[in-house]
């Protein structure tokens, strides 16, 4: 089917052919032509408050559905201001196509008004991206950008059209197939791997499955829990992939890293066969290189090759989707257990057992009856329960956000993990609630990242997403201040934000269309959380005056060794007693 | 034979003949923090596609790194690693040497020697193009230094391998995927 249009209109017909529901995004100069034809059209736009917030709406809106987010933005500033989201798509695999106007193509490299060459800044940044000045191209060009964001590695694409390719008239034509010589991504892993790694299941004493975001991006979490349950191996989970296997199940370990769980540190590290399914050994997960889990084999499945071997050599590579390189795990390993074939773990899921007791999560409670922010988010995990959906800014609130909720499904934690961008939170809720609008979504943000993007709470009100905001403000820049205690002397260097002062949240919240709510006393935290679930009409935002002196505990001091985590300031445990463990032969 | 160090790598690359390739494989070089000795690209045998040679230096990553990085890029088609003995290679080198009417005649027996050529002529100077590998060209250069070298450029290394297999055939046949049917039609 093919008709004459407009590039604009061609543009709008060709996302919706590719299955766009919501755009996020701000109409300037130069792709002011597709807002136009984008007011007749199925597509909802939401009108949002700096491009930022577009960008990581349309994450969130990805990462709660599983569906391809859509941003929208003009040229030059507009473009350039979708930078930070493009990037934290990139680390974190976020299927996502963003499209910008470009300056018209005669225009092109004149330094014209409003140009700058995202094309060539966001190289780096993106899973691929496109320049658009032939109208022509423009339904292939959107059909290749949906394909290759959400296929593979997941990732961002972004599609930059020139002005004049949106003015020109031009021919609608949706293509029957994509000529992409060079993209072929791997889904189906090989037998002879998959045959490798079950060997190595089987004869391992102390396997232990670490799991990252790809099984979550590969809807893989009930072929996890089979896989986990059958054969009883332990099972941690990274930042990215809080959820991909129930908190409460008495396999997880929770997370590792450097602000992971004691169990689920030592499990890696005492390992003799780690199991990587869709994670890539960050630094945040490993610590020092060289002193990482030093006793381990391992399998590293990745659907991305080039993770695989990047920063930890492997024992059996296997590249493919998740999703099927469990299910062929699954298949091998009952196959190996028809023929009396099993693993046997049962000493190292019992000194696992005996780590996780010894060294649960905790904290301090502060002598002087303020409030704790673990505890708010505790209770708020608590009370809005494991079917809300959370995101998080970046830093020591991210961090008791992923230990305190008990996550139990996939695609209900969101944050920025690979490129710990604050402000990440409260554009990501909005985003999430519009996926999800039945879910009930919490933006549990630090008081520094929610001044750096609150304003799109007056996009939350005015086109109806009530989102929750918990503010967890202990007015400084927490994360950074906990170091400045631990390893500059606790000198306080540009840490301290005044933000009990200034802003007024409720205030701030209110000038918003919003409901604002405050906490200061720990006794108030239920009533203030139960209060702020019954407002479903509004966004809410609750200002949860914590102190500022509590700490991220458990730590591996960044360069050290996981040995050396600390489980309390100057505490480290001792999961390295050679009694706990009886290593048979 | 060729003395090229063992941490040095000869890859073919073919790629989409699109704007911007060549951009987008040298950005992916500089912040991976690969170095690449030269790089050489140009047209093949087939339209749509263009052939990169390109030398790189991996003296801490290992080169598989640098081939599955590059492969991520969606306008790479194929890479192959093009071995010494197996492939030929060669580069182009177009020097001015300074050259009156008394050094003249040795300058021009050292083109001859080394089976150069002269591609013009002034009353002081003569430019001088040969072809080889890096080898031959450094030794050409090191007896033209002392007649005085005014000028010169030098292209990046080109390879192929050797016999009768073609790296490209196979490769560049087109490949389609169905595109995802329109949504509401």
């Amino acid at each position: 089917m093919s008709e004459q249009m407009t590039g604009a209109q061609s543009l709008i017909r060709s996302l919706e052919a590719a299955g766009t529901e919501h755009i996020f995004g701000i109409p300037g100069g130069a792709i002011l032509p597709a807002y136009d034809p984008l007011m007749d059209s199925s597509i909802r736009h939401i009108l949002v408050r700096h491009e930022q917030g577009a960008g990581h709406a349309a994450q969130g809106y990805a990462a709660a559905t599983g569906r391809v987010g859509v941003c929208m933005a003009t040229s030059g500033p507009g473009a350039t201001n979708l930078v930070t989201p493009l990037a934290d798509a990139h680390m974190d695999s976020v299927p996502m196509v963003a499209v910008t106007g470009q300056v018209g193509a005669m225009q092109i490299g004149t330094d014209a008004f409003q140009e700058a060459d995202i094309r060539g800044i966001t190289m780096p940044i993106t899973k691929h991206n496109f320049l658009v000045t032939d109208p022509a191209d423009i339904p292939r060009t959107v059909a290749e950008a949906f394909y290759i964001a959400s296929t593979g590695r997941p990732g961002p694409v972004l599609v930059d059209v020139a002005k004049s390719a949106l003015q020109a008239m031009t021919t609608y034509a949706w293509p029957a197939e994509l000529n992409l010589p060079g993209y072929r991504p791997v889904t189906r892993p090989h037998s002879k791997q998959i045959r490798e790694a079950a060997k190595l299941i089987l004869g391992a004493r102390r396997p232990v499955l670490y799991v990252g975001g790809g099984v979550i991006r590969a809807r893989a979490s009930k072929e996890l829990r089979i896989l986990a349950e059958f054969t009883g191996m332990p099972v941690v989970t990274t930042l990215m992939a809080r959820g991909a296997f129930p908190d409460s199940h008495p396999q997880h370990l929770g997370m590792p890293g450097m602000h992971g769980t004691v169990p689920a540190v030592a499990s890696l590290q005492r390992s003799d066969l780690i199991i990587s399914l869709g994670a890539r050994f960050d630094d945040r997960v490993t610590g020092n290189l060289d002193t990482f889990a030093p006793g381990a084999r391992i399998i590293h499945a990745d659907i991305d090759p080039a993770e695989i071997g990047k920063n930890r050599a492997v024992d059996v590579p296997i590249v493919g989707d998740c999703r099927e390189v469990i299910g062929d795990l699954i298949v091998a390993l009952k196959a190996e257990a028809d023929a009396g074939h099993t693993g046997d773990y049962e000493a190292w899921v019992e000194f696992l057992a005996g780590v996780k007791k010894k060294y649960a999560l905790g904290y301090d409670k502060p002598t002087d009856g303020g409030l704790s922010p673990q505890y708010v988010i505790e209770r708020l995990g608590a009370i809005a329960g494991p079917e809300a959906i959370y995101t998080s800014g970046v830093g020591q609130h991210q961090m008791w956000a992923a230990q305190f909720i008990g996550y139990e499904h996939p695609n209900t934690w969101i944050n920025s993990g690979g490129l710990g961008t604050m402000g990440f939170s409260v554009p990501a809720a909005m985003g999430a609630k519009v996926g999800m609008p039945d879910s009930t979504v919490w933006s549990i943000d630090g008081d520094g990242c929610f001044q750096m993007t609150n304003q799109e709470l007056a996009t939350c009100a005015i086109n109806d997403i009530p989102i929750k905001v918990a503010i967890i403000n202990n007015e400084s820049l927490g994360m950074v201040r906990q170091w400045q205690t631990l390893f500059y002397n606790e000198r306080y260097s540009n840490t301290d934000l005044h933000s009990k002062r200034i802003p007024d949240f409720v205030k701030l919240a209110e000038a918003y269309g919003c409901v604002g709510l405050a906490c200061e006393s720990p006794e108030d935290v239920d009533a203030t959380i139960t209060k702020a679930m019954e407002i479903n009409d509004v966004p809410v935002v609750v200002d949860f005056r914590v102190h500022r002196d509590a700490m991220v505990w458990p730590m591996v001091a960044a360069g050290t060794s996981n040995d050396d985590i600390k489980y309390a300031r100057d505490m480290a445990p001792k999961f390295d007693d050679d009694d706990d463990l009886e290593v048979r032969p | 034979m060729s003395a090229v160090p063992d941490s040095r790598h000869t890859l073919s690359v073919l790629v989409e003949n699109k704007p911007g390739v060549l951009a987008r494989i040298a950005g992916l070089f500089s912040r991976r923090g690969f170095n690449i000795d030269s790089l050489a690209v140009g047209p093949t045998e087939h339209p749509e596609v263009s052939r990169m040679t390109i030398v790189v230096n991996v003296e801490g990553s290992p080169l598989e790194q640098v081939t599955k990085q590059l492969n991520k890029l969606v306008e790479v088609i194929k890479i192959v690693e093009l071995d010494g003995p197996a492939s030929v290679n060669r580069e182009l080198l177009l020097v001015k040497v300074k050259a009156d009417a008394e050094s003249r005649g040795q300058v021009l027996d050292t083109v001859q020697l080394f089976r150069a050529k002269v591609v013009d002529i002034a009353p002081d100077a003569v430019t001088i193009q040969a072809v080889g590998n890096a080898d031959k060209l450094a030794d050409l250069l090191r007896v033209l230094e002392p007649f005085g070298i005014r000028e010169l450029v030098q292209s990046g290394m080109v390879a192929i391998g050797r016999g009768s297999r073609s790296i490209s055939e196979r490769n560049l046949r087109p490949v389609t995927i169905p595109a995802p049917p329109a949504v509401g039609g």
